[in-house]
């Protein structure tokens, strides 16, 4: 096991720059003029380029400026956003807020679409199956685009029970409708696994055992092919980690919540290079240690599954 | 049972961390513990240091902490604020400030002449990259505190420039002070209204001609309101009134200035009542403003002014009579009415109308819809027989775009298409490396109440923003001569004539000026948004 974590992180380690390499490395291939994003439609003068350029090191080629970044990364400073603030102050404002947005819209997602797709599953081909099927169906259909700014208008705005907007130290309770509207992403997806894995344990041979051994109907379903069946959701629910993110950038947009996808977002409209490469650095190191805590979750989950 | 414990780990580490976050946060709304205040929509501010901000955010927040030199009347002319005379010599080229007694900034210092003579020459040091650095260019020795790249992107460092201090800024006591331009300019007193004019405390300096590294997070004015507390970045920034300030006294006792980043979100929270004034209500929401708002939703003349440009590179459009002819194919009220739902107006002159000395019908004919005419001008002046728009796909601009198009092919029988590239920037690139781009979109905002601000950037052949190359040595001469007339009524004299060749030349068509389209909700009363797209703090006010 511990052989097998430290492999692991030194794979974390290669995985680690080869992605920031490649983010930076688009970064850098789309940004032209990132100075001119700053100053609107109005011309920039040669003597406030220059000044901008001895600031962000632009003007160096392409495997300087990596290395420059990659320095910063090396020593903890992510260096400064082109609207001149401390990239750490912005990630360490940023963060907090969408750690507790996406907590709660995976423990809301997962608890409903777990225990849903439990029941559809024992009760397969009954009426919660295929009401089931049918919601998965819709939410899958629905961007959350569109239903966001949705949610906002009837939930927010016309009925009033929940904040239009959302600040950097909300509660609970207003950070409720975003989290709802985020764990919509990964809720079908969530759901269907869960049901088609458990109704096919239904079906094995151990649970006809256990069955014969006279167990009880609720331990045969707790235990036994609970257990077995939660295997593939767990993988899912680390992936949809990511999923997440991404739908963080479309929520925290429209609740004007000041987390890491609203940063994430401005930086790319404000072609603000520093800004996105440092957000997207640590979101993959926090992607990394989820899926490596997923993979180790297996190992208690199963005791069939040996890392060596 | 030996997989039970990580479960159970799990969802109490979850269950812990859920409560910690929970626990520590609040969602008291803090614009509230202000009595008698209000708040506004704003984007998130680049910068609020004077000298670097160049966007309407951060300049509406520092109208608030910051009183300025002068301010405009309703025909945007200049009259005197924090200063008590500005005067000038013969020749435009001397001015003199003197400035109010008595005042102070917000921290209790008195305001004196170095604090205005300090601030500029920071933000006119190239070095420090300010990025409204331009609006003193026009001083005497602007140029010797710029340096430029030796071997432009390659590995030398820029020199440093030859000079701190501009010559042209001297002080002649404690109140006042001279500015001495390099070339005369009756319209100085309007550029001095502008934000990177306003003065800097003592306070803010680390050392001589260095800004503290936290003064820009809650900077501190001369003007009405102070920061309270400090920048809460991409939340609000909260002010507060100054006690016994001298000037004009604002009527509510603090602002929250709400920081957006979706026009829409915003508009929902205006809407929700969450929010007081919405200073730009986005296109998407126009339809239901005046439904969801009714007579809260207002609008006012605004400085912007959107053009499509003729490549004066490109020999099928060398031709004035062609580029009249297109411009008589366009129904501009059609294209405002239909596609902007009224939130922009027609366009029939050079020049924004709503600066002083302009006319709002200056372009004359070649301005009017007439889509005979302009067919009979098109095909006796060989027209092309395709006509290419090029825009930035990045801008919304699509919609109308396409209207226009339409409306040349039914007008002149030709075909119209649109071309997008990703950015401005690429845009402009193309133009300048004279790229067949065909008409290409552009617009301009004023930075300074004056004709000269149109006429001087977007037509002479010098200009800044002249992407297009028209050159007319005619109009030049008269821009300048307006510039260096002794009086301001003079000057405009020469501008008008200025603007009447642009209607004979038609470097550009003229489409659409823009207006501000606010909302506010029912606690507030009299507002009201200036040329600049700046809410009038000193009147907006509670309603009772």
């Amino acid at each position: 096991m511990f052989r097998y974590i430290v492999r692991r992180l030194l794979q974390m380690v290669l995985t680690f720059f080869g992605a920031t390499f490649l983010v930076y490395a688009l970064m850098f291939a789309n940004q032209d003029d990132p100075y001119q994003a700053l100053v609107g439609e109005r011309p920039l003068s040669e003597a406030q380029r220059a000044a901008l350029d001895a600031k962000y090191h632009f003007d160096d080629p392409f495997l300087t400026q990596y290395w420059h970044y990659v320095k910063g990364l090396l020593t903890g400073d992510f260096g400064i956003s082109l609207t001149n603030r401390s990239i750490n102050d912005m990630l360490a404002e940023a963060w907090p807020v969408t750690i507790k947005l996406a907590l709660l819209a995976v423990l809301i997602s997962a608890a409903i679409a777990v225990s849903a797709g439990v029941f559809a599953g024992i009760r397969r081909g009954g009426i919660f199956d295929h009401a089931t099927l049918a919601v998965a169906l819709v939410m899958l259909a629905l961007p959350l685009v569109a239903l966001a700014p949705l949610a906002q208008v009837i939930f927010g705005v016309k009925l009033g029970w929940f904040p239009v907007t959302v600040t950097r130290d909300a509660g609970l309770y207003d950070l409720l409708l975003p989290a709802l509207l985020l764990g919509t992403v990964v809720f079908a997806t969530e759901l269907r696994v869960t049901r088609s894995s458990v109704a096919d344990n239904m079906r094995a041979d151990y649970v006809r055992t256990a069955k014969a051994k006279g167990l009880a109907t609720k331990r045969v379903i707790g235990v036994h092919v609970l257990r077995n069946s939660l295997i593939p959701v767990i993988t899912l629910i680390g992936v949809d980690i990511g999923a997440l993110m991404s739908g963080a950038i479309i929520v925290e947009g429209v609740f004007n919540i000041p987390g890491v996808g609203y940063q994430l977002f401005k930086g790319i409209r404000l072609e603000d290079g520093p800004l996105v490469v440092s957000f997207v650095s640590v979101l993959v190191i926090v992607f990394l240690v989820i899926n490596l805590i997923v993979d180790l979750l297996y190992a208690a989950l199963d005791p069939r599954i040996r890392y060596e | 049972m030996p997989g039970k414990s990580p479960w159970k780990m799990a969802a109490g580490a979850a269950a812990i961390a859920l409560l910690a976050s929970g626990c520590s946060g609040s969602s008291s709304d803090d614009a509230e513990a202000l009595p008698n205040s209000i708040s506004i929509g704003i984007v998130e501010p680049t910068s609020l240091i004077p000298s670097n901000v160049v966007e309407t955010g951060g300049s509406q927040v520092l109208a608030s902490l910051f009183y300025p030199l002068v301010r405009f009347d309703e025909k945007s002319a200049p009259y005197p604020v924090a200063a008590q005379s500005i005067t000038h010599d013969k020749a435009n080229k001397v001015w003199t400030i003197k400035i109010k007694p008595g005042f102070t900034f917000s921290n209790g210092e008195p305001v004196t002449a170095d604090n205005y003579i300090d601030a500029w020459n920071y933000g006119a040091y190239g070095p420090n990259g300010q990025l409204a650095s331009y609006f003193y260019s026009r001083i005497q020795g602007f140029a010797d505190l710029q340096s430029k790249d030796p071997d432009d992107d390659g590995p030398q460092e820029a020199p440093e420039p030859k000079a701190k201090k501009m010559s042209g800024l001297k002080k002649v006591n404690a109140t006042t002070f001279t500015v001495t331009l390099s070339a005369g300019f009756a319209g100085w007193e309007s550029v001095m209204g502008y934000d990177a004019f306003y003065p800097l405390p003592k306070a803010a300096w680390a050392s001589e001609g260095v800004l503290k590294k936290e003064y820009g997070e809650a900077p501190i004015g001369n003007g009405p309101f102070k920061v309270k507390g400090t920048w809460q970045h991409d939340q609000q920034i909260q002010v507060e009134k100054v006690a016994d300030f001298k000037g004009t006294i604002p009527k509510v006792n603090g602002i929250t200035w709400k920081i957006y980043q979706d026009l829409t979100t915003q508009y929902n929270d205006l809407v929700a009542g969450n929010l007081d004034v919405e200073t730009q209500i986005p296109v998407e929401s126009l339809s239901s403003a005046s439904g969801d708002l009714g007579d809260r939703f207002l609008k006012s003349p605004s400085s912007g002014f959107a053009f499509v440009a003729f490549p004066m590179y490109d020999d099928k459009y060398k031709s004035p009579q062609v580029r009249r002819a297109i411009s008589m194919a366009i129904n501009r009220q059609e294209m405002t009415d239909q596609i902007f739902l009224g939130s922009e107006t027609p366009a029939t002159a050079f020049v924004s109308p709503v600066v002083q000395g302009a006319r709002k019908d200056s372009c004359g004919q070649a301005c009017e819809y007439n889509p005979t005419k302009a067919k009979q001008l098109y095909t006796a002046a060989g027209g092309p027989s395709e006509i290419k728009i090029t825009y930035n796909a990045d801008g919304g601009h699509k919609p109308w775009i396409d209207a226009m198009c339409n409306q040349i092919k039914s007008a002149l029988g030709v075909n119209c298409v649109g071309a997008t590239v990703p950015k401005l920037t690429d845009l402009l690139a193309k133009v300048r490396n004279h790229e067949d781009v065909g008409l290409f979109r552009l617009a301009w905002s004023m930075d300074y109440p004056l004709m000269e601000n149109y006429l001087g950037p977007l037509y002479t052949s010098d200009g800044s923003s002249n992407y297009y190359g028209y050159k007319n040595t005619a109009f030049d001469t008269l821009v300048r001569q307006g510039s260096e007339a002794p009086t301001v009524a003079q000057a405009q004299q020469y501008w008008q004539s200025a603007e009447n060749i642009l209607a004979q030349d038609m470097p550009v068509l003229p489409l659409r000026f823009s207006q501000n389209v606010f909302g506010h909700s029912e606690r507030v009363t009299d507002v009201t948004m200036d040329l600049f797209a700046k809410v009038d703090i000193y009147k907006i006010d509670i309603a009772s």
